[in-house]
């Protein structure tokens, strides 16, 4: 973590003392954090841990000041534009346009990225497929399950070949068999492209099944880093993350958070207005 | 930038294409105010227009005044889109500020354009002796678009400033019927007080009109000060909308 000169060309993400607060409330506590090309790291923490607002501040959407953040060694106050073309993103509430068909949904995010014209319907038909909703293209997202759209926001995000996928919760709200489902199509993906995941989340088993790597943020800050098997060896054997995080925090981490409700209410009023 | 604003547009044409209602209920507005409004204040002929009948001078207003219902209310799709996570993931696109506000704009022009298409036909019907020069509906379909970019990036600009939905339709509500009455719409400049006057003066509406009523009617106005005025209108629009754009999602 000290060695910065050396290493960074091969880190997808670098972050140092990171800061962010929202008026007098600090969301984001001297954060740093390397995320290694071509692995899958996870934020984990808690609702409120500040997993959200750090995604933010790497994809540009707040400025990264103080602090500073690298994507594949640029500035992202300085190359704003050169990092967003690098980025696919997912952010946390469901967010596909429920009044356009999967395909035109996919379609408009391949116009926004330069897809050139030629290569457009097959990537869009690529991704598509990729997810796992070639069938169900025509479709409008209104009548898409949640595990579906959020498999077409995977879609949306990887039309443009990202080298880093940034996905922020990406299961939330969603049954076993359909996180599942996302999981496997983010798998696959990565295993073809070898592309850099970043994926923040709230559930211990989720972190520990797929990710390399995790961070265990917590009020703000990164209270823990490491492999899960890194992360539960301190422990007495066949500890869970949950007993690991509990250990490094002292607090529990499965508090019922409200970010089901969010992502419902979110749909309803998608589906009402889209 | 012109592929990003077309791609914007495009998606507005799908979303059109999925679900026609909204264009017929929102021609039942401007269609009461020609049946009604025109038919009646043509019989009583309480408004000097000339040698023009007023269904004449009035249609060309209440296509403007349809431009700017639609678009005034536009901000309210932002701010929907802040909260439903769609602003953000555009934001993390290579697109420019500006390109997504001026995409944004052109897309409540198409939308514009569907209703002008209704209540041209209902002018028609009504016997309004309407323009049959390509030319000078080339022209309607650019100041049209003018000025539903202008207004509904007014619209975007207050989203910005107001940053929540119930504060936005407020503000929209409280300005709408003053940009209405205090143009050329209904009635000519002639026959305001003098303060309302300089309200007309000042409001892009009226050169919006001005400019549908030389096109598509005939009377002779100020063509080429309409439109640069409305082309100025719309820059200084989608500059003020852009830079609060990133505002709405921190
Ligand atoms: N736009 C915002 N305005 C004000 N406070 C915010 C905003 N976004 C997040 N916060 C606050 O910042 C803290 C961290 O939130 P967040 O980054 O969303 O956490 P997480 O994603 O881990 O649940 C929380 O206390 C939250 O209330
Ligand atoms: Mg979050």
């Amino acid at each position: 973590m000290s060695d910065e000169s050396g290493s960074v060309d091969r880190h997808a993400v670098v972050c140092r003392g990171l800061r962010h607060a929202f008026g007098g409330n600090v969301a984001v506590d001297g954060v740093d954090l390397d995320v290694a090309e071509g692995e899958v790291f996870g934020l984990l923490g808690p609702n409120g841990a500040g997993k959200t607002t750090t995604i933010r501040l790497i994809t540009t959407l707040l400025p990264a000041k103080p602090g500073m953040v690298e994507v594949f060694g640029l500035d992202v106050a300085r190359h704003r534009m050169a990092v967003r073309r690098a980025i696919g993103y997912l952010p946390q509430q469901l967010s596909a346009d429920a009044a356009l068909t999967g395909r035109e949904n996919v379609e408009l995010f391949a116009r926004l990225f330069d897809v050139p014209r030629r290569q457009r319907r097959e990537r869009v038909e690529e991704v598509l497929s990729a997810v796992g909703l070639a069938d169900a293209a025509d479709r409008r997202a209104q009548t898409y399950s949640g595990g579906m759209i959020r498999r077409l926001e995977l879609a949306q995000a990887l039309v443009s070949a990202p080298r880093l996928l940034i996905l922020d919760e990406p299961t939330i709200g969603l049954d076993p068999v359909a996180r599942d489902g996302v999981w496997e199509r983010i798998q696959e993906v990565r295993r073809a492209t070898g592309m850099t995941v970043l994926v923040t989340t709230h559930h211990m088993d989720e972190a520990d099944q797929h990710c390399g790597r995790i961070a265990l943020m917590h009020r703000g800050r990164v209270q823990a880093l490491g492999t899960p098997a890194d992360l539960k060896s301190g422990l007495e054997p066949g500890a869970t993350l949950e007993e690991v995080f509990r250990a490094y925090t002292g607090d529990r981490l499965d508090e019922p958070g409200d970010g089901f409700r969010d992502t419902r209410s979110t749909r309803r009023t998608a589906g009402r207005l889209g | 930038m012109l592929a990003r604003v077309a791609a914007m547009c495009v998606v507005e044409l799908q979303k059109m294409r999925h679900d026609r209602t909204e264009i017929y209920t929102r021609a039942i507005q401007p269609a009461l105010w020609l049946l009604i409004f025109g038919e009646t204040f043509s019989r009583i002929r309480a408004i000097p227009t000339g040698r023009v009948p007023y269904l004449d001078y009035l249609a060309p207003g209440i296509l403007a005044q349809s431009t700017l219902f639609i678009a005034i209310f536009y901000g309210i799709q932002i701010i929907w889109e802040r909260d439903a996570g769609v602003l953000a993931k555009l934001l993390v696109t290579p697109t420019p500020r500006a390109a997504l506000v001026t995409g944004k704009a052109f897309a409540a022009g198409v939308r514009s354009l569907a209703q002008a298409v209704a209540i041209m036909v209902l002018s028609a019907v009504l016997g309004v002796a309407l323009t049959v020069n390509p030319l000078r509906w080339l022209g309607v379909v650019v100041v049209v678009m003018l000025g539903t970019a202008f207004f509904s990036c007014l619209s975007m600009t207050i989203a910005g400033l107001a940053m929540s939905r119930d504060r936005l339709m407020g503000i929209g509500q409280a300005i709408t019927m003053p940009l209405f009455f205090g143009s050329n719409a209904l009635y000519p400049v002639g026959i305001m007080p003098e303060w309302l006057r300089v309200i007309s003066h000042v409001n892009p509406l009226s050169y919006e009109v001005d400019a549908l009523r030389d096109l598509l009617i005939g009377t002779p106005g100020h063509l080429l000060l309409d439109v640069a005025v409305l082309i100025v209108a719309a820059a200084a629009g989608i500059t003020a909308a852009s830079a609060l754009l990133g505002r709405l999602v921190r």
